[in-house]
């Protein structure tokens, strides 16, 4: 019975898959025909029952509650935390990170309350995806996953190792007694319905803000994971990831730098576009500032005191 | 009665004067610790008044965006294809929607703290990033990030990034999309469309 139900879901997925492919494709998304049918697939689920069961969970418990509830599961996952911190090289982070579960598990009474943030040992945000990443990993064709959203290769194979290490799995997995099973499922079901709870106001956000829900996630989901690699600090964004330069913007940018050279006198002084040219990469947004805006605030920014 | 209106007309243009002197980190916080003040005491914005939470909005938090920079942005090359007609309709529709979601945001946030890291900016610097956190409790802070540039008249917000993803770069994508398959009015029309959709549901 689940093989059929299985094999009927994978056909509809790849009907849908192969008629609503539309526009040009974006090339982080090869696969972007499925990926769409299993993002709708979600947003039923989400709508019809995870959403309202999220909504009632956040009716029923008081702040105090939810908030207790995400530490608990925070204090957790700061275990595999702190140990991709150490996978990465990072060993301030990774004793920060495993003095916060000191702290939390036995001042926090079990990880109820978030006395290490209190302490000024901050809360981080790693997974094995990033750790991937930070090893060199590239982030391989963007993957819509089934109920868990916005992956990619890199991601989704960062994902199973986490879900694999994730603490309320490896703690109760080699349990005895068959209720322990209950408990476990029943703990995951709660963190699954909290954190869907914790999303409600970014979700209500995203509703309003994005004409096709689909593309916003997706670039929200690629700027969101660089960022996070970069533990907030990533580098400029950079000319691959962009289209290629449209070549009126680059002979814009080309006329702007020889209007500027004009405009220096002195001999021996590097002209702007000579040191434009060979040497500085082009930045894809400086680009499209300086065709967005008018010439002389180009001039001005270029020509003021450095 | 001349002299009334230009005694009025001096009046109000005085903040303009001192705004120019205000620093774009002092500017943020002070509009934001303002705006979430108003949040906090006004009995209608609790309980959920999008109304007027969007007057809030317009009156105190936009002034200090410079839409058209955010759009021409968000459009890409395609900003220049438009005529100066349609550049107008595609900021006045962009706006709408930022509004919008804009107080969505900030009233799922009005209970929350807000700490600014201090700015990294020269002195002579046209342009500056102004970084902020929003503490939520058991949860990692969440940082939102104001790309600013310094105009005539003051400091102007351009781009935010919530969480590192960037506004504009996010609509870029979407924008581009919907240009290459209805062109320039097409996307217009969707975000017009998209705009009356979320008036509608609002007054229901």
């Amino acid at each position: 019975m689940i093989r059929r139900l299985a094999a009927l879901a994978a056909a509809a997925v790849l009907a849908t898959g192969c008629a609503t492919t539309g526009g040009a494709p974006d090339p982080r998304d090869p696969w972007e025909g499925t990926n769409r049918a299993v993002f709708s697939f979600n947003d039923g689920l989400d709508r019809t029952l995870i959403k309202p069961t999220a909504e009632a969970y956040r009716f029923v418990t008081p702040q105090i509650v939810r908030t207790g509830v995400t530490n608990f599961f925070g204090n957790l996952q700061d275990i595999w935390i702190g140990t991709n911190q150490l996978l990465q090289g990072k060993v301030e982070y990774w004793i920060n990170d495993w003095a916060r579960v000191l702290f939390n598990t036995t001042f926090g009474i079990g990880g109820i309350l978030d006395i290490a943030s209190e302490m000024r040992l901050e809360k981080h945000d790693e997974d094995f995806g990033q750790t991937l990443a930070v090893w060199g990993a590239p982030f391989g064709p963007y993957v819509v996953l089934p109920i868990f959203g916005p992956s990619s290769v890199r991601d989704a194979t960062g994902f199973a190792v986490d879900f694999y290490m994730y603490p309320t799995f490896w703690i109760l997995r080699n349990a005895r007694p068959e209720h322990w099973v209950s408990w476990r499922n029943s703990l995951a079901g709660l963190a699954f319905v909290n954190g869907r709870a914790n999303a409600l106001a970014a979700t209500d956000v995203l509703e309003q803000a994005a004409l096709d829900r689909y593309a916003y996630v997706r670039s929200a989901y690629f700027q969101r994971r660089v960022n996070q690699i970069h533990d907030g600090n990533p580098p400029p964004e950079k000319s691959a990831a962009v289209p290629a330069i449209p070549t009126k913007a680059a002979a814009d940018l080309l006329e702007i730098l020889d209007a500027l050279d004009k405009e220096r006198v002195g001999g021996g002084a590097v002209t702007a576009r000579e040191t434009f040219e060979p040497r500085v990469p082009i930045n894809y947004d400086a680009v499209l500032a300086a065709s967005a805006r008018p010439l002389h605030t180009v001039a001005e920014a270029d020509s003021g005191p450095r | 009665m001349q002299r009334l209106i230009f005694a009025l007309t001096a009046f109000l243009l005085a903040p303009l004067a001192l705004a120019q002197e205000v620093a774009p980190d002092a500017l943020v916080r002070s509009v934001s610790q303002e705006v979430l003040d108003i949040m906090r005491k006004d009995k209608d914005i609790q309980s959920g008044n999008t109304k007027k939470t969007m007057d809030l909005v317009e009156t105190k938090v936009l002034p200090h965006f410079d839409f058209a920079h955010m759009t021409a942005l968000a459009m890409g090359p395609n900003w220049r294809r438009a005529t100066a007609d349609q550049q107008k309709v595609l900021t006045d529709q962009f706006r709408t929607l930022l509004v919008r979601t804009y107080s969505t945001a900030l009233s799922s946030y009005k209970n929350h703290t807000i700490d600014f890291k201090p700015l990294r900016a020269q002195p002579g610097d046209t342009e500056v990033v102004v970084k902020s956190e929003v503490k939520q409790p058991g949860q990692q802070a969440v940082t939102i990030d104001y790309s600013m540039e310094k105009t005539a008249a003051s400091w102007k917000v351009y781009d935010v990034a919530v969480g590192g993803v960037s506004l504009v770069t996010t609509y870029r994508d979407t924008f581009t999309n919907e240009v290459r398959q209805g062109g320039i009015d097409g996307l217009i029309r969707s975000l017009s469309d998209k705009n009356r959709q979320l008036e509608t549901a609002e007054k229901k």
